[in-house]
């Protein structure tokens, strides 16, 4: 016989485990969590750096040790682990198809259904680098679970391309373990990792930067034997004579991270062409009833902590859709990325949700601001809420918080806008 | 005198900090924007401390390594140290999250722990 669930989490990374447990905690009796690797944890296993929990459990973290509390907890409320298993395809009416070299290929139903499944990284062929194809060119993730979990080094001569956290990240690691890397290369004329990063990882171990550069082209028949650096104008244009070979056997891509949606897409969820991710409201359901999505598969954060917090809140939607306890809404406006704001999430909000709790809009800037800053959020006409700050940069998610105060507002109001803008452009 | 330039990472706002000294004393933190950023430039002026993540290899374990990193953070003039030490360390599982894999490292008072269950 068919199994069924109340709720089916797919992916045991931060945001699965963590919305498995929130369901399970708002009543959800049986909750399962789907996860492709042998172990749950997801990438967390190979962040083996500290720095994760700062947030949530006010202490410095490992990675794998965040992981192993989740993991912890989801064994200690009794959600179901189902590891080793691909979910091959989810349907609109929630029934999942699945395949594991164990039980072959099965089917379930899910009451409800939270897509926890993260990201991807951008990989040499999503960013066009001209040059020869030797063997020797990784995204820094895959350099990262080489280095961290199974114990393979590889190169010895590094260059990394893109000042992302994970390839800032890696060139600490690889400098520990005895490697020298050459040179960080970013594009941009500003870090798209976060500062304290760039201190500890490039800074602390004389890992030069260099902004506005970025690779022109890799060259090595079998094997990586140098690439060519370039600096570039301000619209990525190679700025001739700048040109510079710098030797290596290795390259490095952290040029970016895209929610993986191939599932999602195949159900029918809505995704926001900007994210990559689904279209969500304030519970973090899609344009599918019963179909939630947490983490990095809706836009991708730079802290772990916040990962969590969306899990909590899906997860909890998810145990009261399968309980029938979830209001249906009724009025339904959309949150719009105003100026210099690449996009919000929640892309919609229930104004009645507002009455009894808060609700975050979480959202990216697009180009960075050095000096105070106003986050405000208004209607067509009427600021409703800001909040300031000493600056604002892409590399940082930023929140603003709406509360059941502003209730009143919102409800007049047929759509939201949230900008950011220098004070002293106010 | 002699001046020294840090970034602060006392929180995410990555201000430029100049710490003067005289004799290896910190006279003066100037360009933080609050308390602890005076505490950081006195710190990293004067004897820089970080947390120190890295794997040890294992035996009979789910996979070839296990990751482990220090109790609290280690003078930043030992890590080369510590790593060398840790290069030779192996250790047999099961082990649990939090297990002291090696006391007292290098003579700092700091433990290695495991960051997982393995």
């Amino acid at each position: 016989m068919k199994e069924s669930y109340d709720v089916v989490v797919i992916g045991a990374g931060p945001a699965g485990l963590a919305s498995a447990i929130e369901a399970k905690k708002s009543g959800a009796d049986k909750v399962l969590v789907i996860e492709r690797d042998r172990e749950p944890g997801g990438i967390l296993l190979q962040c083996i750096h500290n720095g994760f929990g700062l947030h949530t459990f006010k202490e410095d973290l490992p990675g794998p040790a965040y992981a192993q509390r989740f993991i912890d907890e989801a064994a200690s409320v009794g959600v179901d682990l189902l590891l080793d298993t691909m979910v091959m395809e989810v349907s609109e009416e929630r029934q999942l198809w699945l395949s594991s070299a164990s039980k072959g290929y099965f089917s379930l139903d899910a009451k409800a259904v939270v897509l926890a499944m993260g990201c991807r990284e951008r990989t040499r062929a999503q960013i066009r680098i001209p040059g020869m194809r030797p063997s020797g060119v990784f995204t820094a993730g895959t350099a990262q679970r080489w280095v961290n979990v199974e114990g393979y080094m590889p190169g010895k001569r590094f260059v990394i391309l893109g000042s992302g956290d994970i390839g800032m990240i890696m060139a600490r690691r690889l400098t520990l373990e005895g490697a020298k890397v050459e040179s960080v290369l970013e594009v941009q004329n500003y870090l798209s990792g976060l500062m304290r990063n760039y201190v500890q990882c490039l800074e602390d171990w004389n890992v030069p930067l260099h902004l506005r550069h970025t690779v022109k082209r890799v060259i090595g028949k079998n094997r990586v034997e140098a690439v060519e650096a370039v600096a570039v104008d301000e619209k990525w244009q190679f700025i001739p004579g700048t040109e510079r070979i710098i030797p290596c056997d290795t390259l490095l891509l952290s040029v970016g991270l895209i929610p993986e949606n191939e599932l999602s897409k195949k159900a029918g969820v809505r995704l926001d062409p900007i994210t990559g991710g689904p279209v969500v409201d304030q519970n973090f359901q899609t344009n599918l009833a019963g179909v939630f999505a947490a983490g990095n598969v809706v836009h991708v954060y730079d802290l772990v902590d916040y990962v969590s917090e969306a899990g909590d809140q899906a997860g909890k939607a998810a145990a009261l859709f399968a309980q029938s306890l979830l209001t249906p809404a009724k009025k339904t406006i959309p949150v719009k990325a105003g100026k210099n704001v690449r996009y919000v999430v929640p892309h919609t909000l229930d104004p009645l949700a507002l009455e009894k709790e808060d609700i975050v809009l979480q959202c990216r800037v697009s180009q960075p601001i050095e000096e105070d800053v106003w986050f405000e959020v208004r209607n067509e006409t009427q600021s409703i809420v800001r909040r300031s700050d000493r600056y604002a940069r892409p590399g940082e998610m930023v929140s603003v918080k709406l509360t059941p105060s502003m209730f009143a507002d919102v409800m007049q109001a047929d759509a939201l806008t949230l900008d950011i803008y220098a004070k002293s452009e106010a | 005198m002699e001046e020294k330039n840090f970034i602060c990472t006392a929180c995410p706002m990555g201000c430029k900090l100049i710490v003067r000294m005289e004799n290896d004393e910190v006279i003066q933190v100037l360009g933080h924007r609050c308390r602890r950023g005076e505490g950081y430039g006195r710190q990293e002026a004067t004897a820089p401390k970080r947390m120190l993540a890295t794997t040890v290899r294992t035996i009979n374990g789910k996979h070839p390594l296990l990751p482990v990193y220090t109790s609290s953070e280690v003078p930043k003039a030992k890590m080369a140290e510590i790593l060398a030490i840790l290069r030779q360390v192996e250790i047999s599982c099961p082990v649990k999250m939090g297990d002291v894999v090696l006391e007292n490292i290098a003579d700092t008072g700091i433990d290695i722990l495991a960051s997982r269950d393995m």
